[in-house]
């Protein structure tokens, strides 16, 4: 509870009052206004968070502060909220991030700000919803909602080809979950009409209808994640989205998908789950490794960043299907990590490109020369990107590949390629943006961060090195969770 | 039953019928173009309409009056009320558009009310014949204020294809009517379904009937594939006709299509589900990808609003209160929308401007912030993206359509709308994405901005807390089958 109301409704509505109230400020003569009123509600919605982490009783994998009221009251559907050891880090991790991208779009967003930073914190809000929703219509509502402030994110101060890019990912999200939607409803009436999502993990399902169930959830979750072979829309959409949307798009956005895997296709349909693993984690080391070596082609810093985390999160998909606690809980890191370290990259690409409005590797060269700072922070995040023991990108992908090599000599093998491919793209980047003589004039005109920036950058390297040398805070919280899901995924529900 | 009583329940009908009379005489003596008398007196009227609907209800029973030709439950009570209340819309969104083109007169505001009496009595209506007079009233009404613009040549051309397929669909209706009576002896709804339950000897003639009322139906719906005076008419009206085409009628044509299958024609379900399947696919298909092709709004509309009649036979041909209370909150819903979609154009128009193409939407978030975000509500809920309305009427019919087990026909649907969901996206494109091609200011009157806040805004709130219009939709539909 915070100031008498439940936390979780909180965490969800305050961003959302806030988002409305700045787009209240109306157009650009009060742009000061709306960006004080953003800070100051991305800010509150992040600390009313704090109180979840804290109050968490750490032993139990029940769900906490539960919230359950009557919604739609013909259809069974209730107002269901609660959070276990694997969603209420994401609630944190996705409040610091609107906290974060606020700040980042401070003086970069200059025209239409209020619309700019209403979105964002709607979004925010509505992303809360569906980590904390144990209601299926509820979780499905706000997982369609975020949809639209994103997709006017990339569209209104997105690059070049934003519009096309926005479309895209609005009709290819929108493909995949209207195709779970069926089978929440199949679901539905398969429980005697329930929405609880609780109640489906319980259920017994035959195994033909959880194999087209468990379909009916891959095409959602993996187009969100996005796996191969339907990750191409995530290139596309980080190229074209402003700074901020690529931050939130990497961060929280990609785990969204992955979380609807541990919340959904695992528990619910455990013996479909067991039967495609197969497949599962073909695809994931498809795009462990195909993906990482297409990043290796690319010549603009963020579709290179945006490949990579396609091949971070074929890592995330890994470590789900081989059941075992350290490949989920490694997934869960590294999907946390991931979110510290691509958001963190991007930010440092957007820092790149206010100054020079270009992404183009080749535009860039010595850049260590004017802005050593930034370098230092850019080395930073660039190392834990390629996985180097003592950042939290080590953690993550260790644990994967222990939990990998139990089930499968090969499997860990193919995935420790993906050390190989990710230290040599990330870090051939590194050396062609940084070092060397410097390129040309505009980069010798360069000025080093402002305070802002070396503020946002500084929190994320304390993440990124925290989570690195202790990651015990995250893993305490979500073990008594994870070995429950795994208990249940273990047993048949024929 | 005696014939005080009978006339209590018929009331409202009674009232607008006097009433008319009066303004069509009153009008006759206000001079001047703003016709400012005769807009408050209608409007008036409707609310005294709704004062005697509301008064005379009776809660909990269906009440049948003379003879069983008339029927006053809640469904008829729920869907006349917000007949009234969109007829009363319409008025307010389309006087600044009519009083600009001069066809602000009596005329326009007489055959408005008597198209809502024909609304009325098709909704009450309870036998053959009183349904047919109803609907022949709204038809005519229609038909007339379509060609108001007599020197329109497109307007003019809109109103004979609608007159000519409008007649012929008629004819389709009464032969098949006719065909009915002849198999069971009855013109009474009621009685006819007791009378085919009971058996009737020419089975075929029974069948042949049928075929002919679900082809004047789908005709009057505007479903494939007798959809094809809809973009004509839809784009040759002016909009303020347009916008009453679209909207209340569909709330009669559903209770309409209640009365005659889910009431009447109960027994014969077997055969009319199958064919309602064949239509609501081709529609839901043809209208979500020909809206694709169209550069004109109102011809977009023409055929979204074929894909979403599509998705009300859905609800319809599920059956049962899932279906028919998911198809009547959808005809509500529908109602609401495109009310809001129509109401913008004619926001946007003004003295020889349209605002009916897509381009005339370009930049819209630069010119007026609060417009495009309203427009951005509606065009999502159009699509049936939550947090709006739209969601949950396409939830609710797809929950009854895979209660019946017909899942592919689901995933059939859905992989439409995700079609349909790109030529909504397209306006939000093009308003927020976009810049505007010319910088004239909006003039909006106070009462059309306050009412577009509050149509779009009832979409979001609606699709925050949909739980009562569904309880509604459902306890209407259940006592009008109870009655069966």
């Amino acid at each position: 509870m915070i100031f008498g109301l439940p936390a979780l409704s909180v965490a969800i509505w305050l961003p959302i009052i806030f988002g409305l109230l700045v787009m209240a400020t109306g157009d650009d003569r009060n742009a000061p206004l709306a960006r004080i009123i953003a800070l100051v509600g991305a800010v509150l919605g992040f600390l009313v968070t704090i109180p979840l982490y804290i109050g968490f009783d750490k032993a139990s994998s029940a769900m906490q502060f539960v919230e359950m009221k009557d919604w739609i009251v013909r259809f069974h559907i209730h107002y269901y909220l609660g959070v276990d050891g694997i969603s209420v880090l994401f609630v944190m991790l996705n409040s610091l991030f609107t906290a974060i991208v606020v700040i980042a779009g401070w003086k970069v967003i200059e025209k239409r700000v209020a619309q700019y930073m209403a979105a964002f914190l709607i979004m925010s809000g509505m992303i809360n919803g569906v980590f904390a929703a144990l209601d299926a219509v509820l979780f499905y509502v706000f997982w369609e909602a975020m949809l639209i402030p994103m997709f006017v994110i990339i569209g209104v101060w997105g690059g070049a080809n934003r519009v096309y890019s926005s479309i895209k990912f609005f009709l290819y999200t929108l493909f995949g979950s209207l195709l779970m939607l069926v089978a929440l409803l199949y679901l539905y009436l398969q429980s005697n009409g329930s929405f609880n999502i609780l109640d489906y993990h319980q259920m017994p399902i035959p195994m033909e209808a959880q194999t087209l169930v468990f379909l009916a959830f891959l095409i959602a979750f993996a187009v969100k994640v996005p796996m191969f072979p339907v990750h191409t829309w995530l290139p596309d959409a980080h190229v074209d989205a402003p700074t901020g949307g690529s931050v939130i798009l990497a961060a929280i956005m990609l785990k969204i998908g992955a979380y609807g895997f541990l919340r959904f296709s695992l528990p619910i349909t455990p013996d479909a789950s067991h039967a495609m693993a197969g497949m599962m984690i073909t695809l994931s080391l498809i795009a462990v490794v195909y993906i990482g070596l297409v990043a290796l082609t690319q010549t603009d810093m963020k579709k290179l960043v945006a490949y990579s985390s396609i091949s971070h999160m074929g890592f995330v998909t890994l470590g789900f299907f081989i059941f075992n606690t350290y490949g989920v809980e490694g997934a869960l890191v590294q999907m946390i990590s991931h979110g510290f370290v691509s958001g963190a990259l991007f930010l440092c690409i957007g820092v790149l490109y206010d100054r020079m409005h270009t992404r183009r590797i080749s535009d860039y060269g010595g850049v260590a020369n004017t802005m050593p700072v930034f370098a230092a922070f850019f080395m930073l995040f660039a190392m834990a990107n390629s996985g180097l023991p003592g950042t939290s990108g080590f953690v993550g992908e260790f644990m994967v590949i222990l939990g990998a090599i139990k089930t499968n000599f090969w499997y860990a093998f193919m995935a420790a390629t993906a050390l190989v491919f990710g230290a040599a793209y990330t870090l051939w980047m590194y050396k062609r943006v940084i070092f060397g003589a410097i390129a040309n004039e505009r980069v010798a005109s360069l000025k080093d961060l402002s305070l802002r920036e070396s503020f946002i950058l500084g929190l994320l390297a304390v993440a990124v090195l925290g989570m690195g040398v202790y990651p015990l805070p995250i893993t305490e919280i979500m073990h008594a969770s994870v070995n429950d899901l795994l208990v249940h995924v273990a047993r048949s529900k024929l | 039953m005696n014939l005080a009583t009978d006339l209590i329940h018929a009331g409202a009908e009674i009232f607008l019928l006097v009433m008319v009379s009066i303004i069509l005489i009153a009008d006759l003596f206000v001079t001047g173009r703003s016709k400012m008398f005769t807009y408050l007196l209608v409007q008036l009227t409707l609310l005294g309409c709704a004062l005697i609907t509301v008064s005379t209800h009776e809660p909990g029973v269906a009440v049948t009056a003379f003879n069983g030709m008339f029927v006053d439950d809640l469904m008829a009570d729920v869907l006349k009320l917000l007949s009234y209340l969109a007829v009363s819309a319409l008025l307010i969104y389309s006087r600044g558009y009519l009083l600009a083109r001069g066809l602000f007169s009596g005329e326009f505001m007489v055959l408005t009310l008597f198209a809502l009496l024909g609304m009325m009595v098709m909704i009450s209506a309870c036998n053959f014949v009183t349904l047919y007079i109803g609907l022949e009233l709204l038809a005519l009404s229609l038909y007339a204020l379509v060609a108001l613009q007599r020197d329109s040549a497109v307007a003019t051309e809109a109103a004979m294809k609608y007159f000519v397929l409008g007649a012929l669909a008629s004819g389709l209706l009464l032969y098949g009517m006719s065909m009915l009576y002849g198999a069971t002896g009855t013109l009474d709804i009621y009685k006819m379904s007791v009378a085919i339950e009971l058996g009737v000897n020419n089975k075929a003639l029974l069948v042949f009937g049928l075929v002919f009322i679900v082809a004047g139906l789908a005709f009057k719906l505007g479903v494939v594939p007798f959809h094809m005076w809809v973009p004509d008419v839809y784009h040759g009206a002016p909009t303020a006709m347009t916008m009453l085409i679209s909207t209340a009628p569909k709330l009669a044509a559903f209770a309409f299509t209640m009365r005659i299958l889910a009431d009447g024609l109960q027994p014969l379900m077997i055969h009319w589900s199958g064919m309602l399947v064949i239509l609501a696919m081709l529609s839901i298909a043809l209208g979500n990808v020909a809206a694709i092709a169209q550069t004109n709004l109102k011809r977009m509309f023409a055929y979204s609003t074929i894909a979403h009649m599509g998705f009300l036979l859905l609800g319809v041909l599920s059956g049962g209160i899932e279906g028919y209370g998911s198809a009547m909150f959808y005809a509500v819903v529908y109602v609401l929308m495109s009310m809001g979609g129509f109401g913008m154009i004619l926001l946007l128009s003004r003295e020889g401007f349209e605002a009916d193409k897509l381009s005339d939407f370009k930049g819209l978030n630069q010119r007026s912030p609060w417009l495009a975000f309203m427009m951005l509500l509606l065009m999502f809920a159009m699509a049936g993206v939550p947090p709006t309305v739209g969601f949950y009427a396409k939830f609710a019919v797809l929950e009854a359509v895979v209660q019946t087990g017909h899942i592919p026909l689901a995933i059939f649907a859905v992989m439409f709308s995700l079609i349909g969901a790109f030529f909504y996206l397209r306006i939000v494109k093009l308003m927020y994405f976009d810049t505007p091609e010319s910088h004239e200011p909006i003039n909006m009157q106070p009462d059309t901005a306050l009412l577009i806040s509050i149509n779009s805004i009832a979409v979001l709130l609606l699709g925050i807390l949909p739980g009562t219009l569904m309880s509604v939709c459902a306890v209407s539909v259940q006592q009008s089958l109870l009655l069966h």
